[in-house]
């Protein structure tokens, strides 16, 4: 097992750029999940780390070797594809033991790893079943076992529960986290699905537009979103943004809004004036009729122990987790009193957050 | 909704079953009925061959056959009398018509010469076309759709429009009338079909295998060679049945460049009537033979063959 360092990576196609300058590094034996919308440059920065793709600039260090321009099989990395790529022509003995015997592997040992490697996985009664008939789940089984059996250096996974029907995910997830934690193997997950990056992840890197918009845990990305874009990509339903004006001086500890004030963590940066967003996620919003921040019920989403209510205010409809308990109907006025400990604040041309009394917590952490 | 496309929606019913079933029958019946007819006069005597009205029942006879393996020179009788007893089934059906023996004919030399030529030009054909099929489907070449449409133009004409210029470049380079010059032409002609049909079945084929393969621990070329070759095995059979074909059955080429050791059976079969009188079933038993490999190779890739019709549109 071994790091991953990624070093102002940046891949050009044409005119079109499709990562820039990425940094980050994977610790060994990190979960790391790149998480962003199709197109953001997520898969293109793991084929890099691959091999598959070569980058037009910057550096992958693996193990703290430079492996920038290396050949897929010289970088002893194993991939799980989102389709699996499972050999239709071999059967499930063979699929797994295949990169053992690019080793040159003698028979008698690959058969035993080969066999080690599918009872870890609870496939051992499948190994010699074809490819073809296997259900989802144990396809991707024998993906992961193709991709284990070498213990390589990392694993890179590229959606690979992308095409499993949602139950199965669940149990894949977890089936995932919890093979993860036996055999500590440094692993890059890429994935459009927050909940399983949520799930899963030691870290998350919020990818959008070939740039990564935050790196952290997934504590600190739900919870102090670094952009606009990652406070909106992630959550469901997404936070809600309320703009305000003005600038911010160090120290402010209040945000007028829509004619109320609202408490906020205090700020620790000076912000020029400009048009600002304040951030709250649905479940940081309490109806509470002393309020001066007002809007009307639009509609409710009934969720058994919670329930999503749209309110619309001045600033148009924000959405508010509640509990399920209390009864609402629609056009109902109601005062909306916000969590102010757990309020984000954005710069709204950037998008980029504002340093809060928030981000002392991160500081702490390291 | 027309019948042909009915099945795609709804089962059939009975009744467009039973006029489908009547609509392949007598199809099926009508194209093999010169085959059929090939097939017995290679077992008639000359005269019932030419009779008329045509015999259907009749007493099969080799004498075809014997005299498409043969060369015979016409004797007296009394010199035929004075020889001793017949030598095997030919020699007496011969001697009937107060002929002998007088050496193999260039039948089998000439399926050789077939045989070779087709095969080894398929082979050549499927091997190049592969590769460069390969090639166009997963790498950036420059000028690929050019290139492509130029290897495609190469069939816009029928190639004997070429037939010309082919027999002053052949009697230059000395490839007239050799093997090595007729497995050049035919897989040039069958290398573009072969490119074409290929990339589309590599195509379907997801680069992720090779991609595999190589994070494994395989070269590309062994990447190719175990994950991409094996699921292309449809492709390359079908492509090598059409390829084997247009080989196998090539008539105005083989006519106008081989005319000695090399001649393919194709120019050859027809050479048959002319010695002896109208031989017809001769001929017919030529034609016969000359069926048999194609007949066998096309039943052994049945499977492939239907399925490369449509193109790759079914994979597995």
């Amino acid at each position: 097992m071994a790091e991953i360092r990624v070093q102002n990576l940046r891949k050009a196609f044409g005119a079109f750029v499709a990562v820039q300058d990425s940094n980050f590094v994977v610790e060994d034996g990190e979960f790391f999940v790149m998480l962003g919308p199709s197109g953001c440059g997520k898969t293109t920065t793991l084929r890099m780390i691959a091999g598959l793709e070569l980058p037009t600039g910057g550096k992958i260090l693996l193990g703290g070797e430079d492996v920038t321009m290396r050949r897929a099989r010289e970088r002893d990395i194993a991939f799980v594809f989102q389709l699996f790529a499972l050999y239709p022509h071999m059967n499930v003995r063979k699929n797994i033991g295949f990169p053992l015997l690019a080793q040159g592997m003698p028979s008698a040992e690959l058969r035993s790893r080969v066999e080690e490697t599918a009872k870890l996985l609870r496939i051992d009664h499948l190994l010699d079943k074809s490819v073809s008939g296997l259900a989802g789940g144990d396809r991707q089984r024998v993906a992961l076992g193709r991709a284990i059996v070498r213990r390589p250096k990392c694993f890179l996974m590229d959606e690979p529960l992308g095409t499993l029907d949602t139950e199965f995910r669940d149990l894949m997830v977890h089936e995932l986290r919890e093979l993860h934690n036996r055999i500590h193997a440094t692993t890059v997950y890429v994935t459009h699905d927050q909940m399983e990056a949520m799930s899963m992840a030691d870290k998350i890197a919020v990818m959008n537009h070939g740039v990564i918009e935050q790196f952290g845990t997934p504590r600190e990305i739900y919870d102090r979103p670094a952009t606009m874009f990652v406070a909106d990509f992630i959550g469901s339903p997404p936070m809600n943004f309320l703009k305000f004006g003005g600038g911010l001086a160090k120290g402010a500890k209040e945000i007028v809004v829509q004619g109320a004030k609202v408490a906020v963590p205090e700020v620790r940066e000076d912000v020029a004036p400009a048009d600002m967003a304040l951030g709250i996620r649905p479940e940081h919003i309490r109806f509470d009729d002393g309020s001066k921040l007002r809007g009307a019920i639009y509609g409710t989403e009934y969720l058994g122990t919670t329930q999503i209510v749209a309110v619309e205010t001045a600033d148009g409809i924000i959405k508010a987790r509640v509990p399920a308990g209390i009864h609402l109907s629609p056009g109902e006025q109601v005062g909306l009193t916000l969590s102010s400990a757990r309020l984000s604040l954005f710069e709204k041309g950037s998008g980029r957050a504002v340093r809060t009394a928030m981000h002392d917590q991160e500081a702490r952490h390291g | 909704m027309s019948l042909t496309t009915a099945h795609s929606v709804v089962a059939p019913s009975a009744n467009s079953k039973r006029i489908a079933g009547v609509i392949i029958v007598a199809y099926a019946l009508i194209s093999i009925v010169p085959l059929l007819w090939i097939f017995a006069t290679s077992f008639k005597t000359p005269p019932d061959s030419i009779a008329y009205p045509p015999k259907i029942v009749f007493q099969p006879s080799l004498e075809g056959y014997c005299n498409l393996f043969t060369t015979r020179t016409r004797q007296t009788p009394e010199y035929i009398n004075s020889l001793g007893p017949a030598t095997g089934l030919c020699d007496e059906t011969v001697r009937k018509r107060n002929m002998v023996i007088a050496g193999p004919s260039n039948f089998v030399p000439r399926f050789v010469n077939s045989l070779i030529i087709a095969f080894g030009s398929t082979f050549c054909a499927v091997f190049l076309g592969t590769l460069s099929a390969y090639g166009f489907s997963r790498f950036k070449v420059p000028l690929a759709d050019d290139l492509l449409f130029f290897i495609l133009s190469t069939r816009f004409m029928p190639p004997i429009a070429v037939a010309i210029p082919i027999y002053l470049m052949y009697r230059e380079l000395g490839l007239s009338d050799t093997a090595l010059g007729m497995i050049l032409l035919y897989t040039a002609v069958n290398v573009s079909l072969a490119v074409w049909l290929l990339k589309g079945f590599i195509d379907e084929i997801p680069r992720e295998y090779e991609e595999a393969a190589m994070i494994d621990g395989y070269t590309r070329l062994q990447a190719f060679w175990r994950t991409v070759l094996p699921q292309a095995t449809t492709g390359i059979a079908a492509t090598a049945i059409f390829c084997l074909i247009f080989a196998w059955n090539e008539y105005a080429f083989a006519a106008l460049l081989t005319s000695g050791t090399a001649q393919t059976a194709p120019p050859f079969i027809p050479t048959i009537i002319g010695e002896g009188g109208q031989d017809w079933p001769a001929v017919a038993a030529g034609t016969t033979i000359f069926l048999v490999p194609i007949l066998v190779f096309t039943i052994l890739l049945r499977k492939q063959l239907l399925r490369g019709i449509t193109f790759g549109a079914v994979r597995k």
